[in-house]
């Protein structure tokens, strides 16, 4: 730790304080459970409840959840002093540690939930692809298919009967998967800032948003690249319920502000004061005026004035980029904030963010790319999209 | 049989592979976690050991009046007789063990006993302490003062 | 009986004779060194109490700590160290500091009679015996012993800093020469073996105290029972067995 950043702290810290302990790289970490699991709400709203306008996005949002699922722990791994350890979670869990729970609930949602579903979706056209392809292709999707050939009508309505099962249950494993990670802040009671009931609620909802906009973003993009018209329908409706979603999520987040500001009790004016001196530009403007406000601003007034189609896709292009923005602003502030102030309640440091170390921007702008470059991979193996099997 | 598995031979094939995946999970587990470990609590038994290994570096007074039998004397009653020999003198547990392998160290008289006795606004206030402005030639403390009966005069 | 079913039931006894030792050797040498008959921690529940009246922040334990535990000099890590509060009753907070922890001392910044109140305050790991640091370790890698010390097995810990997060009292930080966590062990090398912990050791006036909660001639009783005595931060209820005297309410 460089000796420069004594000199970033203003009154009193706990010497071993001084330096943050979890960096950019935990911020990422519940920004991409948080896209996984919102992601996957998305595509069970199609499955599971029958809103029939967003099955355009359904395959899309279940490879969008995989690409950033397997990313998610990445980020971890090389935040861990020894990684190479790692495994130990899985050997010797301390059940009373929300971290070492989370290592089951991930492997729990990654194969029995996600995997399970996008291959009980996909195996009549993997098959189909297994029979059509050649070389090295063929290969992988005989694999992938575990060498049965059989589509027959009986096979795919069982396939199709077991998949509304397993989203069933995907649907609270999601909420698990995120509540979770909420917890495992929520229940620090060291830390004031993180220890509250609300915080695996406020991250689930925070997560849906997210995930509703990345999936948001993600259809209209591929279908921009692919040349495939947008159906309007289905992003309206998409966008309706990232606005639902976003109002119970700045509902709750808000709750949680007026109840600190009206209680006052002992951490309230330190944590108040780094709210509005070293937290001010990324909470009050990143997060809330340009991460939540404006997006739902946006969102609430086409519902209420008609605009053309052209208006409507630009909106929800901004809307959706800034709701990334301000989820992302809202780990930062959770994970980062949480660690500007001291537990002396009488001091604050900084945060000294490298560029090119292990836990530097670049890793963690590298490891954000990666989940779309897998994205990209999954959707040219598995294609998401009716449209495109006209080409075959 | 064929009639049951008609059209679920995928799904059978699935469950393998999972069965196969927890059964490689419980095996890595047998092999992989460390003895001793759950046997006093979630923790490797073998850490407490660990934890007891270093050796130390302060002997403890016990140890220096062994030999020092002089100064044990000299401190007995005095207002030094609740400061241990190493608080001024440093660690010395290897010359404890071996005193010919390590020699004591002597702390220069002028400045070793400002580290407590320097006057300080939050010090107890019934605590020796002076004001160099009032109380110092520049000289050793150990002129007027013994270091291990500082209420008695030095033996000249 | 034949000479040659003697000779065999004679080999075959002192063969059995020497396994036993040969396996108690084998099982020592698995688990790391034997157990030292002398120390039974079941005999033992480990404490200390601080007497803020009493210190003098000469800075002595901090040095001594991290002279008998190999703790980094530099960068700015500690074990334990030594706070200054300086409490004026016009100002809603203390002012308080802890220049290197207190390694080399305090140097004067107040002026005597400004009518504040001022005094030192030591900090180690309060070895909570509701530990929420150990709660919190995703593999078992930081534990409270049987005989009440909170210690950390290094070959264990991944380094994830997550119980570094869960100390409300900033006891706790990662070496970056081993990137595992690093805290106070109590000395627990030092009090398993009947001496006292190197901070203690090096106390000029006796503010710092090791304690044996089970044993009952343990100045230790007698103390809690005729001092107005205090742990930090006990709504968390940690069960801090760091016992203060003379604490004010505006420590934290």
């Amino acid at each position: 730790m460089e000796e420069g950043l004594l000199h970033a702290v203003q009154g009193y810290m706990y010497p071993n304080e001084v330096e943050l302990q979890w960096s950019i790289l935990i911020v990422l970490y519940p920004f991409t459970t948080g896209l996984v699991a919102g992601a996957f709400i998305l595509a069970s709203l199609e499955r599971v409840f029958n809103v029939a306008a967003v099955k355009p996005t359904y395959r899309l949002a279940l490879l969008s959840a995989l690409a950033f699922l397997l990313v998610a722990p990445l980020p971890l791994q090389l935040h861990l002093g020894h990684p190479e350890r790692s495994f130990e979670m899985y050997l010797t869990p301390h059940t009373s540690s929300a971290m070492a729970m989370f290592g089951f609930i991930y492997l729990w949602y990654l194969t029995a939930v996600l995997i399970l579903e996008i291959w009980l979706d996909y195996r009549k056209d993997m098959v189909l692809m297994a029979r059509s392809e050649t070389g090295w292709k063929k290969t992988l999707y005989r694999v992938l298919t575990l060498g049965v050939d059989n589509i027959s009508e009986e096979s795919l309505r069982i396939d199709d009967k077991l998949g509304r099962f397993i989203t069933i249950v995907g649907i609270p494993s999601a909420l698990l998967l995120h509540g979770y990670v909420g917890f495992i802040f929520g229940s620090v009671k060291a830390n004031p800032w993180w220890s509250t009931p609300v915080m695996p609620i406020v991250f689930l909802f925070s997560a849906i948003v997210s995930g509703i906009a990345l999936v948001l973003l993600m259809y209209m993009l591929v279908c921009f690249l692919k040349g495939i018209p947008i159906d309007m329908p289905c992003v309206d409706t998409i966008a309706r319920y990232l606005m639902y979603a976003f109002l119970v999520d700045f509902s709750l987040e808000m709750l949680d502000l007026i109840h600190r500001r009206y209680e006052a009790e002992e951490s309230f004016q330190s944590l108040d004061f780094m709210v509005h001196t070293r937290l001010y530009t990324s909470q009050i403007l990143v997060q809330i005026v340009f991460g939540t406000i404006v997006p739902i601003a946006m969102l609430a007034f086409i519902q209420l004035v008609k605009l053309s189609d052209a208006a409507r896709k630009g909106i929800y292009a901004l809307a959706g980029l800034l709701t990334l923005m301000g989820i992302f602003a809202m780990r930062w502030n959770v994970v980062i904030g949480g660690q500007l102030f001291s537990k002396s309640f009488l001091g604050y440091t900084t945060y000294k963010m490298a560029f090119a170390t292990k836990e530097g921007l670049l890793p963690a702008v590298l490891l954000m790319i990666l989940p779309f470059g897998i994205l990209w991979v999954l959707v040219k193996l598995l294609p998401p999209f009716d449209e495109e099997k006209a080409a075959v | 049989m064929n009639r049951f598995l008609k059209d679920k031979e995928h799904l059978f094939r699935m469950a393998a592979l999972f069965a196969a995946g927890v059964v490689v999970f419980l095996i890595l587990q047998a092999v992989l976690v460390p003895k001793g470990f759950g046997v006093y609590g979630h923790y490797r038994a073998g850490a407490l050991a660990d934890n007891r290994a270093r050796t130390p570096r302060f002997a403890g007074r016990a140890a220096c009046i062994e030999c020092h039998t002089d100064e044990r004397d000299a401190l007995k009653g005095g207002k030094h007789a609740g400061v241990g020999c190493e608080a001024c003198h440093g660690a010395l547990a290897k010359h404890a063990e071996d005193p010919s392998a390590m020699k004591g160290v002597k702390p220069d008289p002028k400045t070793i006993c400002f580290t407590c006795h320097l006057a300080n606004v939050a010090k107890p206030k019934k605590f020796p302490q002076i004001d160099p402005k009032n109380h110092f030639d520049g000289g050793a403390c150990t002129g007027c003062h013994s270091p291990h009966a500082p209420d008695k005069e030095p033996k000249k | 009986m034949s000479s040659d079913r003697r000779d065999f039931v004679l080999t075959a006894g002192k063969l059995l004779v020497l396994t036993a030792p040969a396996y108690a050797y084998l099982e020592a040498m698995e688990t790391g060194k034997a157990e030292e008959p002398a120390y039974k921690a079941a005999d033992h529940y480990w404490g200390m109490i601080v007497d803020v009246e009493k210190c003098i922040g000469c800075g002595n334990c901090v040095r001594a700590c991290k002279t008998e535990n190999d703790v980094p000099l530099e960068p700015y890590f500690f074990r334990t160290w030594v706070e200054r509060y300086h409490v004026a009753e016009a100002n809603e907070h203390p002012d308080v500091d802890s220049p290197d922890g207190g390694y080399n001392g305090f140097p004067e910044k107040y002026a005597a009679g400004d009518g504040a109140k001022s005094f030192f305050v030591p900090k180690l790991c309060n070895q909570c015996a509701h530990s929420p640091c150990t709660q919190v370790c995703p593999v078992g890698a930081t534990f409270e012993s049987p005989d009440g010390a909170v210690l950390v097995d290094k070959t264990y810990c991944l380094g994830c800093r997550y119980c570094v997060q869960a100390c409300p009292y900033g006891c706790r930080f990662i070496d970056p020469r081993t990137n595992t966590v690093d805290k106070c062990s109590l000395c627990y090398h030092r009090i398993t073996k009947g001496l006292t912990t190197a901070c203690c050791e090096g106390c000029p006036t006796g503010a710092r105290q090791l304690v044996d909660l089970k044993d009952p001639k343990d100045p230790v009783h007698e103390f809690l029972r005729t001092h107005k005595v205090h742990v930090l931060k006990p709504q968390m209820a940690t069960g801090a067995k760091l016992y203060y005297n003379g604490l004010d309410g505006s420590v934290r």
